[in-house]
């Protein structure tokens, strides 16, 4: 289980993105939620949500809502993880997030991520809302149940605590150097 | 029939897989000599030519060929029929490469 409990302050980071320039935590403090999605390229899991959490930046963004991607993978070991091939990814996959490089891997360990992906939802005052998984079936989008990180969102963007706040996060380990 | 299933411990996706391929070795009514083998580190990666988690090989030959060649632990992509990605192969996958070993087996008897 990730380190951080519900309740918790957001831990602070400062990371390149693939868009050139360094992304901090604070640089979101103005917005309703934040949401840290540890993630990767070469992981089927993150490959089978990546869509869908293209789809929640894209529904959440008026909302006040900001997905950060982070991939914390030591890409000496899996060289599709490495930073020119996220830029890539990026590219390709329309990401309209950042995606940030954790080269040290600080940021997972400090946050305790153990998958990609892996959730975590902050509120406006940067407390943890909400852990785990995006949605209950990684395999086919269209038998999704249990909409976790959606409904979370929506109790979290009025004010309320979302029914589940934790879920078990399902995916690769994140591969650590 | 030989049919090796090759996993990694840490990628969660082997167990729903080793379930679809019993399941289609049922129905297809084959009792293969059936191996599943265990991939942890990167030298075992490395000496089964491993892509990835869950491989199924049947008699020798990779159920989903691929350019791949780096070999780790990690968990493996497949590509769905519909496109999409998914850390499982496809029931069809398994059942396309059952049913052609089948067939390779006939003819060979066959040609006997």
């Amino acid at each position: 289980m990730a380190k951080l409990r519900i309740g918790a302050k957001a831990l602070p980071f400062n990371l390149p993105g693939v868009d050139g320039t360094n992304h901090s935590l604070e640089g979101y403090s103005g917005k309703d939620a934040v949401v840290v999605i540890f993630s990767c390229n070469h992981c089927p899991y993150v490959r089978a949500w990546e869509d869908r959490m293209v789809k929640i930046q894209r529904d959440y963004a008026s909302s006040g809502v900001q997905l950060v991607a982070i991939n914390a993978n030591d890409a000496a070991k899996y060289p599709e993880d490495s930073f020119p091939n996220m830029k890539e990814r990026a590219r390709e996959k329309h990401f309209n997030f950042p995606y940030l490089h954790d080269e040290r891997q600080e940021v997972a360990r400090a946050y305790g991520a153990e998958r990609t992906p892996e959730v975590f939802l902050f509120d406006k005052t940067a407390s943890l809302r909400y852990h785990g998984v995006i949605d209950d079936n990684y395999d086919d989008p269209t038998a999704v149940k249990v909409n976790y990180l959606r409904d979370a969102l929506d109790a979290v963007l009025s004010g309320t605590p979302p029914e589940t706040m934790e879920t078990k996060p399902v995916g690769c380990s994140i591969k650590w150097k | 029939m030989k049919v090796r299933f090759l996993y990694s411990e840490d990628c969660p996706s082997h167990e729903e897989a080793l379930r679809r391929l019993r399941n289609v070795l049922e129905e297809e009514r084959v009792a293969p000599d059936l191996e599943i083998v265990r991939v942890d580190t990167l030298e075992e990666a490395e000496k089964e030519r491993f892509p990835g988690s869950p491989t199924i090989m049947v008699d020798g030959h990779d159920i989903c060929p691929t350019q791949n060649s780096h070999y780790a632990p990690a968990c493996r992509a497949y590509v769905l029929e519909d496109g999409r990605v998914s850390p499982l192969p496809s029931v069809a996958m398994i059942r396309d490469a059952i049913r052609a070993a089948k067939e390779n087996l006939k003819s060979t008897v066959k040609n006997r």
